[in-house]
């Protein structure tokens, strides 16, 4: 499938994932190949930090929206940009815009506010919904691709809206929770995609999300992102022996060793991780998109191109009824 | 100097601390096993184990239901006790300690904004998590209570967590909404009542009746409530307890444990160990430059690769490692260790102590 044709099937796409498993810098990576298909995105994340910054080679992310990557270019790339969206601000943004900014900083210097926000749990996951709903309304950008929190609390996150609209009755909250269960309940202006490592235990937790999301939610799900799998380059497979045996100059007895151990190393990591991903395949009817494991402890721009290359490559690769 | 297994012999809480998904649950359950086979009478407290550990430990989900130990079915010098924490249940055992009548228990444990203090409200697992080691810690079944805390983005909300819950159940405004009425506090009373008018205006009427019979019902409480918060924080930082970091050699990882040492520091909390999990192995360098073309080029590269790796994570460990002992870092290796079983957990406790069990 088009690249541009699968990131133009929905506005949004809420990237969820337990820790650990690359969820931000696959947010990263979607934005990207978005924007390089001539899709123009704005990255949303929830919390300070993380890897964006080091991908995009810019400074940190705040409530104001920057630029990540400028588009243009032989290719038509478009723009990827970025902003912080923190569930605190949210709370604050919406009693303002209902007339409430005056009892706000009371709310706020008081402690007031954990009163309300454990009154109505999950409003503050609502109201960052709402300001994704808001962003998607207003054409900001092409994509919004939003960084969620981490699987577990994702599930809680979606929720949310559902959530409230039993405990609030009428009123301003239960609007903005039907504008959000509106949006969450059309695959085309929302989709979820998981990301998951191939890993006993990463597996195990993004089927049971993903149960969960359709189940409790009825949100739609894009292909499940597997993230880390480790090359295994051509030839590793050959027989070694013969190869060494054949080569000059002659490898010392040392090297033989380091390159054997190596190779045997690879060849297991690569084996159990392609048990998990056969695992999930059986387990969950999504397609899959797979993304290289990085040999960097500080993943760059140079490395978020080979993500977005390889995340290109899966897409293409994808049938039309896989979106 | 101190190693990880001085401190599973002599320690009577250990409290294991890091972000998630670095096999921290996992890691607290060996070091239990491994102080059981030392001769000691071990509680684990697992927060949300995966599936495969509780079974791995012989758990049973049904017997589970109550927030009860379980020992564990496992030939050792002592004991091993594990409890998987169920935070409401808790939460409920610390209202009916603390009413002065089951009626009043009652009213609180049935009230919807108690239950979302006790289901959501954020910091409650870790409260609960400090409630149950301080639970543990006095029972004298055990002599070593070893507590996994949940995966949190906030280095120390367990530490927090009990106190900031306290101060919110003691919460001001309430206080004075509740207090009978009469002179100067009638009057600070309507205009509370006006802040609580907008406040439903916001989210509702009977939310906010919820919350005001919760805060009526809990009137009188909170002295109880905050001179545990002080106990469980004593408890924290006495002698023999010891903070374990688990952490895996991935930069962003790394730098949130480092972050997690400062500010443990800044509470006068001394990591005492690490335990660095999924450390890929090193196979040293080559010269094998001629080669690079040849057919032995695929080899080479995964060589390098691997070499890339573990060159890396020195470098990220060597920041965060740099302060403790030798002895008191240990480091698992990546794949080698698979816990589908008591065997394997067992095999894992043998990394974690490599001088062996006496």
């Amino acid at each position: 499938m088009d690249p541009a044709r699968f990131f133009a099937a929905s506005r949004v796409l809420i990237v969820a994932g337990k820790g650990g498993v690359g969820k931000s810098t696959m947010s990263a990576t979607l934005a990207r190949t978005a924007a390089r298909a001539g899709v123009s995105t704005l990255l949303v994340r929830l919390t300070p930090g993380g890897p964006i910054s080091r991908l995009f080679a810019t400074s940190e992310l705040t409530g104001l929206e920057q630029t990540l990557h400028a588009g243009g270019g032989p290719g038509g790339d478009a723009d990827v940009r970025g902003r912080l969206v923190t569930p605190d601000e949210a709370l604050a943004e919406y009693l303002a815009d209902h007339g409430l900014a005056r009892i706000t900083r009371r709310l706020m210097s008081t402690g007031a506010i954990d009163v309300v926000t454990t009154a109505a749990p999950g409003i503050r996951d609502l109201l960052v919904l709402g300001r994704v709903k808001a962003f998607e309304a207003s054409q900001v950008a092409d994509l919004i691709v939003l960084d969620a929190p981490a699987a577990g609390h994702a599930v809680a996150f979606l929720q949310s809206p559902t959530g409230l609209r039993g405990a609030v009755g009428a009123g301003p909250i239960a609007t903005q929770a039907d504008d959000v269960l509106e949006m969450l309940a059309d695959p085309g202006r929302c989709r979820v995609m998981l990301v998951t490592l191939a890993e006993e235990t990463p597996v195990n937790e993004v089927i049971e999300t993903a149960f969960a999301l359709e189940e409790e939610i009825g949100v739609a799900l894009g292909p499940i992102i597997v993230n880390g799998l480790v090359p295994v380059p051509d030839g590793l497979a050959n027989d070694f022996d013969t190869l060494v045996a054949a080569s000059t100059p002659k490898i010392s007895a040392a090297d033989i060793a380091k390159l054997r151990d190596a190779a045997a190393f690879r060849l297991k990591w690569a084996a159990r991780q392609n048990e998990q991903v056969m695992r999930l395949s059986e387990a969950l009817p999504l397609a899959q998109l797979h993304t290289p494991y990085v040999f960097m402890t500080e993943p760059g721009p140079g490395e978020l191109e080979t993500l977005s290359n390889a995340l290109s490559v899966g897409i293409d690769a994808l049938g039309e009824d896989d979106a | 100097m101190t190693s990880l297994a001085t401190l599973l012999e002599q320690q009577t809480v250990i409290v294991c601390v890091g972000a998630g998904g670095v096999g921290k649950t996992t890691t607290a359950a060996a070091l239990a096993l491994e102080a059981a086979q030392r001769g000691r009478r071990v509680c684990v407290v697992t927060i949300d184990p995966a599936r495969r550990l509780s079974d791995a430990m012989g758990f049973d989900p049904d017997r589970a239901i109550g927030n009860e130990p379980q020992q564990i079915d496992f030939a050792a010098k002592g004991e091993l006790w594990a409890v998987m924490l169920d935070t409401s249940t808790t939460f409920d055992g610390l209202i009916r300690s603390y009413a002065p009548s089951e009626e009043q228990a009652q009213n609180i444990l049935t009230n919807d904004f108690f239950r979302n203090i006790a289901d959501s409200m954020s910091g409650a697992h870790e409260y609960m998590a400090m409630e149950k080691l301080y639970e543990l810690h006095n029972d004298e079944r055990f002599d070593l209570v070893v507590v996994d805390t949940p995966p949190t983005s906030n280095a120390i909300d367990f530490l927090e967590a009990p106190d900031r819950i306290t101060q919110f159940l003691d919460h001001r405004l309430y206080k004075i909404l509740v207090t009978p009425t009469g002179g100067l506090a009638r009057v600070v009373n309507f205009a509370a009542q006006g802040f609580l008018r907008t406040v439903a205006r916001i989210v509702s009427a009977s939310v906010v009746d919820d919350a005001i019979e919760f805060f009526a019902a809990f009137d009188g409480m909170e002295e109880g409530f905050r001179g545990r918060a002080v106990a469980v924080h004593d408890l924290l930082i006495a002698d023999d307890t010891s903070f374990v970091l688990v952490t895996v050699p991935r930069n962003d990882t790394v730098d949130d444990a480092a972050a997690f040492i400062e500010t443990l520091a800044d509470a006068d909390i001394a990591v005492d160990a690490i335990v660095v999990n999924r450390v890929h192995p090193s196979f040293g360098s080559d010269r094998l430059d001629d080669h690079r073309d040849g057919p032995l080029a695929p080899f080479i590269t995964v060589l390098h690769d691997s070499q890339a790796v573990a060159a890396g994570q020195d470098t990220v460990l060597a920041t965060l490692t740099h302060e403790l002992p030798a002895g008191a870092v240990v480091k698992i290796p990546f794949l080698d260790t698979d816990v589908h079983d008591l065997d394997g957990l067992a095999s894992l406790a043998q990394w974690l102590t490599p001088e062996g069990t006496p």
